[in-house]
Formats: C-alpha cells, sequence, structure tokens
C-alpha cells in the first residue's frame, strides 16, 4: 500500500526510505513543493481542457507505456495509487519518474488527514477530467519532468491521439478551415497502435480535391503523392523533395496587397504541411526543414522588395540543403572511411543513403572490404541497396533479417543509417533496426550509426510505440502462385495487419554516431543540439 | 495553375453520317442532353472552373442561339472557332491554341461519356512526372441491334495493340493494325528494359489524354504531326526508347547546335526543367525503383515516360458510331440523377411509362401510349395509341396516332405518320414517314 514513488524529486525507493527515516520535514516541505507545482499544472490544463469530465474509469496515473489493460482500469483513483506503481511498468531504467499526484498516505503533513484525503482526490478529479485516453502514458511522461523546469506544459501532437474523437475532431475543423480535405484511416488497428494513424495506398488525397489543385500548389500536391506512394522515400531524398517544392511555391508566390512577405507566406506554408502531413507524417527531417524555412521567412526584413526577398529565400534554400546534406554526407564518409579499414565485413540494414554513400566512397578510395545486405519485408528496400552497391563493383551478400545471427559470426562492423536522433540518445530508424543492434551487441559487434546533424531532432522517446507510423496494412499481402493468403483479412475479426515503420534503439546499443561535426557517443546528442539552438 | 482542360468539339462524326448530316455531332441529343454535355460535365464534376472548346463556327451559333440546346454548366467556356472545311487535326487544333496555353493541358474529345474517376489519370501524370497520361477502357460489347443496318455488324474495326509493363500503368507499345504490315515489330531495347510486358487489344482509347506543356511547344515546331491519337501518343511512347532522350546530356544551355528539323533534340530540350539537379539528387537518395532485375536507376534513366489507367469497371463510351450511340442512350440517364420524366412534359394518365424510359421537356404524350426503354426528346409530340419501343425519339418529332416503333432512331423533327409501323430503322431530320408504311430495317436519311 505504501509503495509510491516520489514522482520529482528523488525518484527512487531508496530516498524515501531514506526521507522516512531522516524525518518527516524534509518530506513536508517537498510535499508542500509538489502540491503547489500540482495546482500550477492543473490550473494550466483547465486552461487547456474545456472538457469535461471524461466518463473514463481508467486511471489518472496509468504508469504503463501500454494503454492501461481493463483490469488496472476498473480501479478509482483514490484507491489505485499503489497498484499502477506496482502494475507491468515497461519503463526502461533511464526514467523511473512515477507520477502519483499525491504523496502516500503514510507520511502525513501537517494539515489533517482528511483535509489532504479531500485535497488530493479533488486533484485526482480534476486530473482525471483533463487527460485524454491512450494518451495518458506518455503524457505523464513528459509532463511531469517538464513541470520541474518550466510550468508550460507541452501539448502532445495530434498524429499520436488519433483514438479521442475530441482530437480528431478538433483536427477536421482545422483541416477544413484550411479547406484541404481529412483523409480517413483504414482497416482494424492492432490495439497497441490504435492512437495512430493507418491509411491505404489506395485512397489517395487526391480523391477529394479537385484536379486543377487551386488550394494547393500543384508541387505539393505532387509531392503529397509522391510520399504516399512511395516513390520519395528515405528521410534524405523526403527533405530534399520538400525543399525543391517549397522554392516552387516561392517562386510562384505574390504577395496580396496590404500583406507583408514575412508573415503572408508563412500563413500560406500552413496549410500545405498539413497537406503533406495528411499524405505522410512528416519526418523529423521535414520537420527541422520547416523550421528553418519559418525562421528565414520571418526574418525577412519588411522594407525589402518581392524580388530580392524570393531570391534571397532561393538561396537559402539552396545553401541548406548543399551545407546540411550533400557537405555533410561528404564530411561523415571521411571520418567513416577512417573507421573501415582492409579486409572488413560491413554489415548494412535496408537502404541507407548515407551508408551507401559512405561505402561507395569507401569503394572508390580503393578499401578492401565486402558488404553484406540485411532485407526485411515488407518493404524489400535492401534489393534497391544491393543494386546499388553492386553497380559500383563492390561485392556483396543478401540475407534477410531472420538469418542475422547465423551471418553475425562473420560480420566486423555494422554501419546503420537513422530517420532520426532523438535527444535522450536513442535512435529512431526503419524498424528491424533495433534488433540487428542488439544481436550485434550480444556477438561484440560494433555499431555504428550515421546520422546528419539536421535530423536531430527534440523529442524524446524511449519506445517505439508512443509515436510510430503505420504504413498500408495490405503491403503484408504477398501473392505466391496465385493465391494471396490474406485476401480477406478484414473479414477475420480477430486478425489485425500491422505494417510498422519505424523502431527506436536504446543508446546502449549504439557504439558510435557518426556525424558531419565528428564521431560523438550517442548520449552527447543533447549536447550538440543545445550547441545548435545557440548558434541560431 | 496545374492543368488546363481542352475540349475537341470540332469532330464531323464521318461515320455515322445518318445521324450527323444535319446536327453537328457535338450537339447530338444523348439522354435528351446534348453530347457535349457529358464531357464538360465530367470536367466541372472534378473541379474545372474554365474549359477551352475548340470547335467549329456552326456549333458555336447553335451552342448560344438555339434555345434548345441548353448547356447549363457553371464553368467558364472559353469558344475557339476553326473552320471546318480546314481539315484540322486535333494536333493542329491544339496548336492552333498554342498561345492560349500556359500550363498543361487535359484534352478531352466531346463524344466521351464516362463516369471514370478522372484523378487516376492525373495521379499518374503528377506523380511520375510524366510526359503523356491517357485513359483507356476494356470494351464492351454492343448488344442492342443497330437499325438501319442489314445483318451482323461489320467487324472492320481495326484492332490497337497497347503494350503496359507489369503494373499495368506504363505504357510501352502501341500501334494500330492498320500501320503494322505483317506482325507486331517490338524493338529490342523495349525488351531489354521490361521483359515483361502484357499486350492488350480490345480496349477502348478514351481519348483523354493529360499533355506537358513541353509537348504543344514541340507540337508547334513540329507542323507535320496533325492528329494526337494516331501521330502523337504513338510518337511519344517509342520516344521513351529512343537513344537520345535517355543520354545523360544536361541540356539547358542556348548555345548548343540546334538544328530546327531534328525534333528529338527539341522534345528533350523542352522536357527539362528547373531545378533539375534537385530532382535528380532527390531520386538519387530515394530508395525506390519503378522495377527491378536489372542494375539501371529508376525508369531507367528516362525522361519521357508515358503512362496509362486501364478501367476495369464503370461506364465509358466514345460515340463515333451508331451502335455507341444507342448503347450511350441507354446507359446515359445512370450518369445524372433527373427525374426520368420532365416536369414539363404533359403525360396524360393513360399511358404505360416504362422505369427506364425518358421523356423531355414539354412533350406531349397521349393516351394509350406505351413507351419502354426509349428516350422521347424534347417538345416531341406522341399521339394516342402510339407503341414506342427500345427507340431513340430526337427532339421536334411528330408520332401521330397508332404508330409502332421500335428499335429505330428517329431524328429531329420527323413526322411519323398514321399507323406507321417502323421496326429497326433510322429515320433521318425532317424526314415524313408516309401513314402506314411499313419499314423493316432501312435507313431513310436523306429524300431521295
Amino acid at each position: 500500500m505504501a509503495d509510491c514513488g516520489e514522482p520529482d524529486g528523488p525518484g527512487n525507493k531508496d530516498d524515501i526510505a531514506r526521507s522516512k527515516n531522516e524525518g518527516k520535514e524534509l518530506t513536508k516541505e517537498e510535499k508542500q513543493r509538489l502540491r503547489k507545482q500540482k495546482k500550477q499544472q492543473k490550473k494550466h490544463k483547465e486552461r487547456k481542457n474545456e472538457k469535461g469530465p471524461s466518463e473514463t474509469e481508467k486511471d489518472e496515473t496509468p504508469v504503463s507505456l501500454l494503454p492501461p489493460p481493463p483490469p488496472v482500469a476498473t480501479q478509482k483513483a483514490p484507491s489505485a495509487l499503489p497498484a499502477p506503481a506496482s502494475a507491468p511498468i515497461p519503463v526502461p531504467a533511464s526514467a523511473p519518474f512515477h507520477s502519483s499526484p499525491a504523496p502516500s498516505p503514510a507520511d502525513k503533513p501537517a494539515k489533517s488527514k482528511a483535509e489532504l484525503k479531500a485535497e488530493r482526490r479533488a486533484r485526482q478529479e480534476t486530473d482525471r477530467a483533463a487527460k485524454q485516453p491512450g494518451s495518458s502514458s506518455s503524457g505523464i511522461k513528459t509532463k511531469v519532468p517538464l513541470s520541474e523546469l518550466n510550468p508550460v506544459v507541452k501539448r502532445l501532437p495530434e498524429h499520436v491521439q488519433v483514438d479521442d474523437p475530441a482530437v480528431v475532431k478538433r483536427l477536421a475543423k482545422k483541416l477544413e478551415r484550411q479547406q484541404i480535405p481529412l483523409r480517413s484511416d483504414y482497416g482494424y488497428k492492432v490495439s497497441l497502435f490504435s492512437h495512430l494513424h493507418q491509411y491505404s495506398r489506395k485512397a489517395p488525397l487526391t480523391q477529394l480535391l479537385s484536379i486543377p489543385s487551386t488550394v494547393i500548389h500543384p508541387s505539393i500536391v505532387r509531392l503529397g503523392l509522391q510520399y504516399s506512394q512511395g516513390i520519395v522515400a528515405g528521410s534524405n531524398a523526403r527533405s530534399v523533395a520538400l525543399l525543391h517544392a517549397f522554392k516552387q511555391v516561392i517562386r510562384d508566390y505574390t504577395t496580396p496587397p496590404n500583406e507583408e512577405l514575412s508573415r503572408d507566406l508563412v500563413n500560406k506554408l500552413k496549410p500545405y504541411i498539413s497537406f503533406l502531413n495528411q499524405c505522410r507524417p512528416l519526418s523529423a527531417s521535414m520537420g527541422n526543414a520547416i523550421k528553418y524555412i519559418k525562421k528565414e521567412i520571418s526574418n525577412i526584413p519588411s522594407q525589402c522588395k518581392e524580388e530580392e526577398a524570393k531570391t534571397k529565400l532561393l538561396k537559402c534554400i539552396d545553401r541548406y540543403i548543399e551545407e546540411k546534406i550533400v557537405l555533410a554526407a561528404k564530411a561523415i564518409s571521411k571520418y567513416a572511411i577512417e573507421k573501415i579499414s582492409d579486409g572488413d565485413v560491413i554489415l548494412v540494414y535496408g537502404c541507407s543513403s548515407l551508408v551507401n554513400h559512405i561505402l561507395c566512397e569507401a569503394f572508390e578510395k580503393s578499401r578492401k572490404f565486402r558488404v553484406i545486405v540485411v532485407d526485411s519485408r515488407p518493404r524489400l528496400e535492401g534489393r534497391e541497396a544491393l543494386r546499388r552497391l553492386v553497380q559500383r563493383g563492390i561485392s556483396c551478400t543478401y540475407v534477410l533479417i531472420s538469418a542475422l545471427s547465423y551471418i553475425l559470426p562473420e560480420v566486423s562492423k555494422v554501419f546503420l543509417g537513422a530517420h532520426a536522433l532523438l535527444a535522450n540518445g536513442y535512435v529512431m530508424s526503419r524498424v528491424g533496426t533495433s534488433q540487428i543492434a542488439l544481436v550485434a551487441r550480444t556477438f561484440n559487434v560494433p555499431v555504428l550509426v550515421c546520422c546528419e546533424t539536421y535530423k536531430f531532432c527534440e523529442r524524446v522517446q524511449t519506445d517505439s510505440f508512443v509515436s510510430n507510423e503505420l504504413d498500408d496494412p495490405d503491403d503484408l499481402m504477398v501473392t505466391r502462385k496465385g493465391k494471396t493468403q490474406l485476401e480477406n483479412w478484414q473479414d477475420v475479426s480477430s486478425l489485425g495487419l500491422l505494417n510498422l515503420v519505424y523502431d527506436v534503439t536504446p543508446p546502449d546499443f549504439v557504439d558510435l554516431v557518426i556525424t558531419d561535426l565528428g564521431m560523438i557517443p550517442c548520449t552527447s546528442v543533447p549536447v550538440v543540439l543545445r550547441v545548435k539552438n545557440l548558434d541560431q | 495553375m496545374e492543368l488546363q482542360a481542352v475540349l475537341m468539339a470540332a469532330g464531323g462524326g464521318s461515320r455515322m453520317m445518318d445521324l450527323t448530316y444535319n446536327t453537328p455531332k457535338p450537339l447530338l441529343p444523348v439522354g435528351n442532353k446534348p453530347l457535349i454535355w457529358y464531357p464538360l460535365n465530367l470536367l466541372e464534376r472534378v473541379g474545372f472552373e474554365e474549359v477551352i472548346v475548340i470547335t467549329t463556327k456552326e456549333v458555336q451559333k447553335m451552342i448560344s442561339t438555339d434555345p434548345k440546346v441548353k448547356l447549363d454548366v457553371k464553368m467558364k467556356l472559353d469558344l475557339v472557332c476553326i473552320q471546318e472545311d480546314a481539315d484540322m487535326g486535333t494536333a493542329d487544333a491544339l496548336r492552333h491554341i498554342q498561345q492560349k496555353v500556359k500550363t498543361d493541358v487535359l484534352v478531352v474529345s466531346c463524344d466521351l461519356i464516362t463516369d471514370a474517376a478522372l484523378h487516376e489519370v492525373v495521379d499518374l501524370f503528377r506523380a511520375h512526372n510524366a510526359t503523356l497520361s491517357m485513359l483507356m477502357s476494356k470494351a464492351h460489347e454492343f448488344t442492342e441491334t443497330v437499325p438501319g443496318q442489314k445483318g451482323k455488324k461489320k467487324t472492320g474495326e481495326q484492332r490497337d495493340f497497347v503494350g503496359v509493363d507489369g503494373t499495368g500503368k506504363r505504357l510501352l507499345f502501341m500501334a494500330n493494325e492498320a500501320d503494322l504490315d505483317e506482325g507486331v515489330v517490338i524493338r529490342k531495347s523495349i525488351m531489354r528494359k521490361h521483359p515483361r510486358m502484357h499486350i492488350k487489344t480490345g480496349l477502348v482509347d478514351a481519348h483523354l489524354y493529360c499533355l506537358k506543356k513541353s509537348v504543344v511547344d514541340f507540337l508547334a515546331d513540329n507542323k507535320s504531326i496533325s492528329s494526337i491519337r494516331g501521330e502523337l501518343v504513338p510518337y511519344l511512347v517509342r520516344k521513351q526508347f529512343s537513344k537520345s532522350t535517355n543520354s545523360p546530356k544536361v541540356i539547358d544551355e542556348t548555345h548548343q547546335n540546334l538544328k530546327k528539323n531534328d525534333s528529338n533534340v527539341n522534345l528533350e530540350i523542352q522536357i527539362s526543367s528547373r531545378d533539375e539537379e534537385l530532382l535528380h539528387l532527390t531520386q538519387e537518395r530515394s530508395c525506390w525503383n519503378d522495377h527491378r532485375g536489372d542494375m539501371s536507376d529508376a525508369y531507367h534513366g528516362g525522361r519521357l515516360r508515358c503512362y496509362v489507367h486501364i478501367m476495369d469497371e464503370g461506364i465509358c463510351y466514345r460515340v463515333n458510331t451508331l451502335a455507341a450511340y444507342i448503347e450511350a442512350n441507354r446507359l446515359a440517364p445512370k450518369l445524372f440523377d433527373e427525374p426520368a420524366v420532365h416536369p414539363s412534359a404533359v403525360v396524360s394518365e393513360r399511358c404505360l411509362i416504362g422505369a427506364d424510359s425518358i421523356i423531355g421537356a414539354s412533350c406531349q404524350i397521349s393516351d394509350k401510349t406505351s413507351i419502354k426503354r426509349s428516350t422521347i426528346g424534347v417538345s416531341t409530340t406522341v399521339r394516342e395509341k402510339v407503341k414506342v419501343t427500345n427507340s431513340i425519339i430526337m427532339h421536334g418529332v411528330t408520332i401521330e396516332e397508332g404508330c409502332n416503333i421500335q428499335g429505330s432512331v428517329i431524328c429531329s423533327n420527323a413526322v411519323i405518320g398514321r399507323g406507321a409501323d417502323i421496326k429497326y430503322c433510322l429515320v433521318g431530320s425532317a424526314q415524313r414517314i408516309e401513314p402506314d408504311g411499313e419499314h423493316t430495317t432501312m435507313s431513310k436519311a436523306c429524300s431521295a
């Protein structure tokens, strides 16, 4: 019953025991501080959410990162404090914050027991009311540590709250205002991932648009189509294509009268970004590129003439691509080639444009090595990587990921590409990467991740459930000898097809990250981010 | 602006002269609406706001003056007239309006009746940055007997051979039987790049093309091409695999030696766009390929690409023969949901009107008539005891009492005398059928 951790401050049981033994004074102060912070939090939440108390029976303290399983959820809050703390909590060791909203009943502050209980209950009611089902777990995780640093609570992105009808309605209203059609979800979603969007490739967003698209610039429509059909895939390619489309938009843009370019152009870009988000969720690199562009546009002085401003912006975009993508690739290959020695057997996974570039450069600098390409369904991107490497003359082996543990004894190094590097050092990459890193660690094979700095993002994630992308489930169907076994998967009520796109690899499995700033350990990512922010 | 719509309405309807000698083809009534209404409605439904209509002076006059020809479309129609006797092909017409064409064009023929999802065609055009994207449909057999034709239908229609790749979207080969001497000849370069090709016959070309602006500019320089379907499309399909468009030279310097009569070079120059390096960088970094099994990059490095969308289900008809005209009349009511009997028609109570018949505006249907599976045009008068089955009656026709009309087409302003018995006939405009006449399977077009 008394097994609840403190929500902040000393976050583990030792400290509680220590504080209990030291005396009630310390804990009293802490509790008062806690209470103040909770009140502030509540105020912010109330301002943000006008929603009435939700009908959910879900616990407001589901610390588990799975959506609260029904047996836990049936308990009401006041008595359920200890239960979630001991519930199956797959929280990785790095952040053992437990968010119990109130101190344990065992420690009594100056106020009377009854008053405390009433206060606690009231706070829990409002917390429960403010929370939305399915998002609570990650919400707690990001909200509680932040309340330590600043009272402003960050909002959860809408694309991970799909099972909340209020959020979906808000999104629909926003899209309606921007005159963009809403893309509807497709098929049965596996319950663990019901908070994410799942679209079908056969239902493109363009069938709801008018054909000579007037609301959205034609190059953005084309880009959205290419994203949703997978013609432009891969973090770098998507960013370059995005910037290319923005260049067309800027070229065709004319400032309306009585408006300033710096403000109006940013507003023009917002519906385009929503459209692209509907076609396919934005990647971290695209997000950073968009932030950069918006900053550049807002920094245009108001007395600048339109033509001048446009040429300046186009130059900025070209410079960004040149610096962050092309030159960064050159710098990274320079560092990486130092790590490749003659006689190496290098393992790569999927098709990462950066890793392919590195290997081709190394081959040109006459390093002797061979490559093992590991591939996985349903994307089978490894075939494209294989083609590009063999075209250059590199000798390659091709296996599927199920054969990983059989070929790893031969491998001397593993080179992985990344989709994004998160602020806590986790690597977000194509699904399967964390498996490769795990098995490589078991075989004591060094794992090197290659990533440009513009893919570093400030998000924190420790598992692959919270924020991911669900691809078209029909991709998992395969036709052999004219028969497609899963053809009628929608008719089977207990069957769900899951096509995940990304997964996160913990920094313990990664030995080195090669970036254009040099070779850094995985945990130095926040430093890079901080330095980057200072620069800008 | 992304796409401009161009409607080709200058065709003469040479394969149904019986119907079109008096009424120009774009204004032939199908389901009591002029034929040109259907493609215009398709464009309007999809979201176009302006259409350039290329037509003859006669049609333009009729559209603007004749009250019966109602084009209730809300789009802005920009009518461009060409001379009737100039014998202009569709490509010549495009060349004629080259100045008006500012972006990529969507060319539609006026005799197309379809409920296709146009976004499929345009999506192929957009996503793959294609030069040409077109619509085709599986042909359906015509089941109705064609009036005025004795015996079985002539199978003189030349077949089209259409070759597509494994996905069914990329157009690899197109030839008409008339152009082939002995057999189908396929170049080795195509087979090397696309070893699996599906060749289909029995497809109806809907004559709906998305063309890049550079193609219209190319047409302006090459005056030898006069028909889009007959010459331009096969040329573009062939050019996909020709050596010059695949060479990796970057051609946007103007000091290059341009030979004016070398059309290959011209087309390639016009295809390259601004920011070509960024597009190239994107393709290089993207892990996508449109084919697998060989060592080449996506699209085999080619810059000219032609795509086709083949419809499996749905209505797609080109009304250029009499049989197609009759079939279209049967199916046209499904495309719009106006009431079958026009509210202004005066229909007496003791007549039998079948569920799939259409009665036009201001008609007068008298007692004891029976109308089944037929279309009655505007301002037609049908007297008592008339039986009309499976027929198409156009505007302003007068049918006297006791007639029996079956499986026929009666053109506008004709008069069918009392008690006439007409089976599978085609009665031309303003003709008179004498009373008590019996006509079977004949075509009375012009008075002798």
